[in-house]
């Protein structure tokens, strides 16, 4: 018997005597015997509860996380300072543990939470219509790419090479699927290159995808390049990073018809890339074809107020092949998380919280820029993240001597960006003070002085 | 048991009533606030010198603005109206509600873990990457095929893949077919999943047993067969013991057979889908291996595939590489380690998402598996299919029996489907009804109306964490409401009566969506 | 609609159907057995003017809360009128299937086809 399991050997006999069988096996008599395993799984042995804690103790030990280093990793997930009642919130098995709301009378806790959370991205993203949560950033732009194709069934779309590596390339493996080509948008300067645009739209393009900021960092003209989509009568899709829409301008307010975003910086841990949630909001002629569970406000037989999953005929458990989207389950814990979040920033929380990245990223990129070496690889604005480029040194080994160091320098560009083989990715969060910042540009000038003088790197224990 | 009196609502109830619905935007005044952002640290130079004013904001998001200690008091009220898997018994077939260990929140928030980036360096992620091919590992054992992807978020993000996996397989070879089939039984991801990956859905019939026609089948399948997608055992909670033709069939046009692991729960250690032919699969996270279902997510939904599949998986793929590699794979030479992401997959279907994939519902399923071991696995579809029959056993009494007949009378695996048309027809009720009757006995309802091919179905899923006791229980309660609406239909027409809302209004959300607060 | 009614006059499609032929055009809509089984009606969007229609096929949907079924033509032929009310009162459909809950009118392509039509009593008798 498992800690997890409670049959006796007299609740079997019981149960056993009950059915009409004599064991367990003869329950398993419908698979032919020849498809039988004829010998255990070849899987190590159960252990206890404190055996397993200290096995998985031991591999967590040999991970550098945002613990133990100082950490100016970005690049699509960022180390934000996640509030202590989120935790005690999520915790309880009340959200924790019950399954999708499908019997709402016993479901308004977390139906309610999805009505609260829907309202806020709507507000974030400036967008009437928002699902109640997609899987990630991503696959959120992969899923607005399919309601374009849904829509308006035109095969190109056009991607600029500021969205995410991991968002065109999930764009290109899902619309392999349904029949559609991705091209992409050069940049020029750090910026969606607007005439390139102007020059690849034809009223065979479905949609145009843009993110804000760019992976770059960089502030994109998202009201210009959406009005240049819109004359071709494309589908404007705009990943956006949630944080930052407290101070800029949002995408329902630049013609954009799909917002979609990453949603770990709200609330959510980094886990290695993932439990986090992807956000979806829409212009409200979309909203028939949105994917994903949506929570809708009506009454009960006695007149409460009460929410309940409405639009369901769009869902794969109605509409089935014909359905808007396959999603089943989403994110609902971590989207309860990011809207808890995001009441705990409050309206003025969140612009002052844009507005500290604004001016510590600023001072981050001037000081950096200001070592020897170190250029801006654009001069666009940029609101929480930057590049800069580290020409005529092995980058590789610079980061090396900062790892050393105690100091995670960023993401280096070379890694999916070939023509920034120079490149750094340089991230902000509130957690990053003015000294850690300091700590940085300290540590970089001294690891370019060894890199260039020749000193050994240190190997890593 | 004396029915319950409708509600009643004087004048002090109505406004705790009402308070307990206010959002959170309805307690927001002007002022209040939870965060303190850091003291500015840096030059406070003017916001205009640093972005350009045409993309700044100008009308704030309108969020709640809210203490902290409102924040805390609202969102665990609203818990208090959510029915849960710790508080009570939740047999919905289909979804393996079992008990969720709570030793996997620990190790989950362990700081490395939880605090560890996605792009970090690959030698200061050892521990996380170990983790993930220990886990590929394990999940391959169970389902007996080779080669594991972690990468997929959900079932149906596996299913997405699994598809999407088959169409490279098969334009690598230069084909280009055009039909997917499934069982009419299927759960609504997978013609879903067949839509979206491009491909026609084609409906295979189910014969008397309850298993694949196959005659239907072998009629169907021809060279413009991608892909049979199933699950064994099927959404009716029965193992088809054709699955050995089943396969030939599908193998003999040259298609991939496809596993929905929704049901894995009934068959580990047992059998195994490799075993039974199956190219892919997929892995419920969130059901067989414990990941709580946190009201509708997180899971994750990884793939196992066969050999011939595997250069086709997404990427990167989590590898162990002995010792350092040559120094021909122009890769710089760094000292011990060994499990690396690798990028380098010249036929992959590319990436489903950002990143691996979602690393916390790893951890908590490894956990699982480590704490469980192969016997222990093997014992929880041992107890599930036990349970599962018990409790049918207890439901084909007299007076329950002739009103919820099971649909298929035979063993059943860690399920089974029990149509509530007798009932309909004799007493006046429907599946629907009884669900919401059973909401004021303190228990979740089983799945209703699903599967599609039985009328008025009620497809229930003890799962093996649950006692005989309760098992024994479920059934009184539900010989009780049967014995009710023999008196009186109306109580459970009527029901639910403990509730916080009762019966709402679909239509109206429906025709009418207010799907946000008006602010 | 509380009671099953199936007006004379109306020819009837097996796939719960109904066409009233008027010369050259038809209306067309669903019966109250098709009502019925959806229950409540939450959405109905209608097919544009000019749209082909033809007899046995599928040429729009119509959705309650928890179904979403296939609306098919009676006969062939080219829609010249659609009932752009049901919009805002999908209800209709459930109240007045006959009337108010009409939706397309088609100007007919092969008058022949009413042969393979019921009328009302045979297509009671066949809901068996």
């Amino acid at each position: 018997m498992t800690t997890y399991t409670s049959a006796t050997d007299a609740d079997r006999r019981a149960m056993l005597d009950a059915i009409g069988v004599m064991s367990i096996e003869e329950l398993f008599a419908d698979i032919p015997g020849a498809l039988r395993l004829d010998r255990p799984l070849a899987l190590p042995s159960g252990m206890a509860e404190q055996e397993v804690y200290e096995h998985l103790k031991e591999l967590a030990s040999r991970n550098v996380s945002a613990e133990d280093e100082i950490s100016f990793l970005g690049a699509g997930m960022y180390d934000h300072y996640v509030p202590s009642l989120i935790d005690t919130l999520l915790s309880r098995s009340e959200f924790l543990t019950p399954y999708t709301p499908y019997q709402p009378e016993i479901s308004q806790g977390g139906l309610q939470v999805m009505f609260e959370y829907q309202t806020a991205i709507s507000e974030l993203t400036g967008l009437p219509v928002s699902n109640a949560s997609v899987y990630e950033g991503p696959s959120a732009v992969g899923a607005a790419g399919y309601l374009a194709k849904l829509t308006n069934g035109k095969p190109r779309v056009l991607a600029s090479r500021g969205v995410h590596p991991h968002s065109r390339e999930t764009l290109a493996t899902l619309a392999r699927g349904y029949g559609q080509t991705v091209e992409e948008v050069p940049l020029k300067d750090g910026a969606t290159d607007l005439d390139a645009l102007v020059a690849a739209l034809s009223d065979d393009v479905s949609a145009v995808v843009l993110q804000q900021p760019s992976f770059l960092g960089t502030v994109e003209d998202v009201a210009a390049l959406t009005a240049a989509a819109k004359k071709v009568g494309a589908i404007v899709i705009c990943a956006c990073d949630p944080i930052p829409l407290g101070i800029l301008e949002p995408p329902g307010a630049q013609g954009v018809d799909i917002a979609v975003g990453e949603g770990q910086t709200l609330g959510n841990r980094l886990d290695y890339g993932g439990p986090s949630f992807g956000f979806f909001a829409a212009a409200q002629e979309h909203i028939r074809k949105m994917p994903g569970r949506i929570a809708g406000e009506t009454v009960d037989v006695d007149g409460k107020r009460g929410y309940v999953l409405t639009l369901q005929t769009r869902e794969q458990h109605i509409r089935r092949e014909k359905a808007t989207s396959n999603i089943c389950t989403a994110q609902a814990l971590n989207a309860l998380a990011g809207v808890v979040y995001l009441g705990w920033l409050g309206r003025q929380g969140l612009v002052e919280l844009g507005e500290l990245l604004l001016r510590r990223t600023a001072y981050a990129r001037a000081t950096l820029c200001a070592i020897e070496g170190v250029e801006p690889l654009h001069e666009q604005p940029v609101v929480r993240e930057f590049a800069v480029r580290i020409p005529g040194v092995d980058v590789d080994a610079v980061v090396e001597r900062l790892a050393a160091a105690g100091i995670n320098a960023g993401y280096r560009l070379g890694r999916t960006y070939p023509e920034y083989a120079d490149g750094l990715l340089v991230a902000i969060t509130e957690r990053r003070t003015r000294a850690q910042i300091d700590r940085l540009a300290e540590a970089l000038e001294q690891a370019l002085a060894a890199e260039r003088g020749g000193a050994p790197t240190e190997v890593l224990a | 048991m004396t029915v319950p009196a409708a509600p009643t609502t004087p004048a002090s109830s109505a406004i705790a009533a009402a308070d307990d619905t206010l959002t959170i935007y309805e307690r927001s005044q002007p002022g209040r606030r939870a965060f303190v952002a850091p003291a500015l640290d840096v030059p406070e130079r003017p916001l205009d010198e640093l972005l350009p004013a045409r993309f700044r904001r100008t009308r704030p998001a309108q969020l709640p603005e809210v203490s902290e200690p409102e924040l805390v008091r609202h969102y665990h009220r609203l818990s208090k109206r959510n029915f849960d898997l710790d508080t009570g018994f939740y047999p919905l077939g289909s979804c393996t509600m079992k008990h969720n260990p709570k030793l996997h929140e620990r190790v989950a928030a362990l700081p490395g873990n939880a605090r560890l980036h996605p792009l970090q360096d690959e030698r200061r992620a050892q521990g996380a990457l170990e983790l993930m091919w220990n886990l590929q590992e394990a999940l391959g054992e169970i389902a007996g095929l080779p080669h594991v992807s972690l990468q997929p978020s959900a079932g149906s993000h596996g299913e997405l893949a699994g598809v999407l996996l088959t169409r490279a397989y098969h334009e690598d070879r230069g084909e280009q077919r055009t039909k997917v089939l499934t069982p009419d039984t299927a759960h609504g991801t997978n013609p879903a999943t067949v839509t979206m990956a491009g491909y026609e859905v084609v409906k295979v019939g189910t014969n008397a047993d309850g298993g694949v026609d196959v005659e239907d089948l072998r009629a169907k399948a021809d060279e413009q067969v991608a892909c049979l997608m199933l699950t064994n055992p099927s959404t009716l909670g029965l193992f088809d013991p054709n699955i050995a033709e089943i396969a030939e069939i599908v193998h003999g046009v040259g298609a991939t057979l496809y596993y929905d692991g929704a049901n894995l729960n009934a068959i580990m250690g047992i059998t195994r889908p490799g075993d039974m032919g199956f190219d892919i699969v997929h892995f419920n996270l969130h059901k067989s291996f414990t990941q709580p279902h946190g009201g509708g997510g997180p899971g994750a939904g990884p793939i196992a595939v066969s050999e011939r599949i595997e250069p086709y998986l997404p990427r990167p793929q989590v590898v162990r590489r002995e010792g350092a590699p040559p120094a021909s794979d122009g890769e710089p030479v760094v000292a011990g380690y060994a499990f690396v992401l690798d990028e380098d997959r010249p036929k992959s279907i590319g990436k489903l998402r950002g990143f691996q994939g979602n690393y916390g519902v790893f951890v908590r399923s490894y956990a699982y598996i480590r704490s469980l071991g192969a016997e222990g696995l093997r014992e929880v579809s041992e107890v599930a299919v036990l349970n599962a029959n018990y409790l049918l056993a207890l439901l084909k009494r007299k007076g329950v029996a002739e009103y919820l007949p099971v649909a298929y009378d035979r063993i059943c695996m860690h399920e089974f489907v029990l149509s509530g048309a007798p009932m309909k027809r004799e007493l006046g009720i429907r599946t629907l009804d009884l669900a919401k009757r059973l909401l004021d006995f303190g228990v979740h309802p089983p799945t209703v109306y699903f599967p599609l091919l039985v009328d008025e179905a009620l497809l229930i899923e003890p799962t093996e964490t649950e006692t005989k006791e309760t098992l024994d229980r479920f059934a009184e309660i539900v010989a009780e409401i049967l014995r009710e609406a023999a008196a009186d239909p109306e109580i459970a027409r009527n029901a639910p009566y403990s509730t916080p809302v009762r019966r709402l209004d679909e239509a109206r959300a429906a025709k009418q969506p207010v799907i946000r607060q008006p602010l | 609609m509380a009671d099953a009614s199936y007006p004379e006059g109306l020819l009837y499609h097996p796939e719960h159907d109904w066409a009233q032929i008027d010369g050259e055009t038809a209306t067309f809509g669903i019966t109250w057995f098709a009502q019925d089984s959806l229950g409540e009606v939450v959405f109905f969007d209608p097919p544009d003017v000019g749209a082909q229609v033809r007899q046995g096929e599928s040429y729009a949907e119509v959705e309650s809360v928890k179904a979403v079924s296939d609306v098919i033509a009676p006969l062939s032929g080219e829609i010249v009128e659609v009932n752009a009310g049901l919009a805002d009162t999908p209800e209709q459909i459930n109240d007045d299937p006959y009337g108010g809950g009409w939706m397309v009118k088609v100007k007919l392509t092969d008058a022949s086809e009413r042969e393979a039509l019921m009328d009302a009593a045979a297509y009671q008798a066949q809901l068996g």
